[in-house]
């Protein structure tokens, strides 16, 4: 079957099955889902549903067990670590709950480094560190090393590295799961945005905040798809706030 | 409504419009305003209950204005409220009941209806996310915002645990 156009990523009957100390676990028991370019998609679920390991696997750090995955036309379930590594590099941006900055690296050389690797010359990976840096208000933080750095302000960090090589995806894996709420709204804030500007994400969260959103909302219950459903403000006003908390009638 | 028009009436007496507009000031556009009808009926029934009074106000050019004030009851009553703690975090008992006897009376399956309150939810949040990005509400507003949607992460929460509990 033709994809369509502008098809970003798809997987087909993915399933993952992990050794168990009690035998196998279904992980991921045929999962389809497709991600247009641009699109942003939201993967919730309870724990143990599979969201998490159906991020990793669509970007390469969990081998499929069985089943396909797409990316940019291209079949890539069935490549090396090695050409995972460089796909990554290039294509695929990855956020994670834990910041994972290189802590003996400043803020901007974690940045920048990502550019280079993503094929970017000197030069290029300079200014789009400046760029981003700039963007995400943390010029001022350049020089420091990570760990000087809020849990918030690291956290942008790590969404400045993740789209320095101007990756085609960004997957992020509870991305606010570790920061308070005024943190977790900038963090929402500066993904809406790139989005605004045509960065395809995939988020798993358990924050109906972060979910909400997406264009997509996934829900993913014992390794499938539950749901699959497009995220629409309600229509018409008054706003739903006053409804929520039941301080009308 | 009623308690709130009282303590609105606590500083000074006030007729019916003054207090909509009142409480259009106090909670902007997270709250949608009680229209004027039930800000009115709601007045007489606190003057019929001896917890407001009415005096009549004749104008020249205008219909008469009924400006209502608290009366030693209505104080009591106020100050009853305000010292005791307020109901504990209610539920979604109607969605509940749908869940829980659902099944019972023939009804589509529960997968279903958990997909469709999630969205609903979602959707929910979507508007409200909107709005807690709006710049210019006050506090009080965005306060409200951010307390509907804290409640509707607990109620998807919830929602996954009888998901998980059912399923």
């Amino acid at each position: 079957m033709k994809p369509p156009a502008d098809e970003l990523m798809r997987t087909a009957g993915l399933i993952k099955v992990f050794d168990g100390d009690g035998g196998p676990v279904h992980a991921l028991r045929g999962v389809d889902l497709s991600l247009a370019a641009g699109e942003f998609v939201a993967v919730m679920g309870p724990s143990g549903s599979g969201k998490s390991t159906l991020l990793h696997t669509i970007g390469g750090l969990e081998p499929a067990t069985r089943g396909e995955i797409w990316l940019d036309g291209r079949r890539v379930d069935g490549l090396s670590q090695a050409q995972w590594a460089m796909l990554r590099r290039r294509s695929i941006g990855f956020v994670f709950q834990t910041f994972n900055l290189v802590s003996t690296m400043t803020v901007a050389d974690n940045v920048e480094l990502a550019a280079l690797l993503g094929g970017a010359t000197r030069h290029e990976a300079r200014e789009r560190r400046e760029e981003l840096l700039g963007e995400l208000n943390l010029s001022a933080k350049a020089g420091a090393a990570p760990t000087r750095l809020s849990g918030g302000e690291q956290q942008r960090v790590a969404v400045a590295r993740a789209l320095a090589s101007k990756p085609r995806l960004l997957l992020a894996d509870e991305p606010t799961g570790n920061l308070d709420s005024s943190n977790s709204a900038d963090v929402l804030r500066l993904l809406g945005r790139f989005h605004r500007r045509g960065q395809a994400i995939l988020l798993v969260t358990h924050d109906a905040r972060a979910a909400s959103l997406a264009d997509r909302v996934i829900s993913l219950f014992d390794g499938m798809v539950a749901d699959d459903a497009e995220v629409r403000p309600p229509l018409g006003l008054p706003p739903a706030a006053a409804g929520v908390l039941r301080l009308s009638g | 409504m009623r308690l709130p028009l009282l303590a609105l009436l606590a500083k000074e007496p006030a007729h019916g419009y003054q207090l909509k507009t009142l409480l259009e000031r106090t909670f902007g556009e997270a709250y949608p305003s009680p229209n004027i009808g039930q800000i009115y009926v709601t007045l007489q029934r606190l003057a019929k209950d001896g917890l407001v009074s009415c005096q009549e106000v004749v104008q020249t050019s205008r219909p008469t204005k009924r400006v209502y004030e608290l009366t030693p009851e209505g104080r009591d009553a106020l100050a009853t409220w305000l010292d005791e703690p307020s109901d504990g975090p209610r539920i979604r008992d109607d969605f509940f009941m749908k869940l829980a006897l659902g099944p019972l009376a023939g009804a589509s399956d529960r997968m279903a209806l958990i997909n469709r309150q999630r969205r609903h939810y979602l959707n929910l949040m979507r508007g409200l996310s909107g709005m807690a990005q709006e710049p210019g509400y006050g506090k009080i507003p965005r306060l409200l915002i951010e307390g509907a949607m804290l409640h509707l992460q607990a109620d998807l929460d919830w929602l996954e645990r009888c998901q998980q509990e059912l399923m």
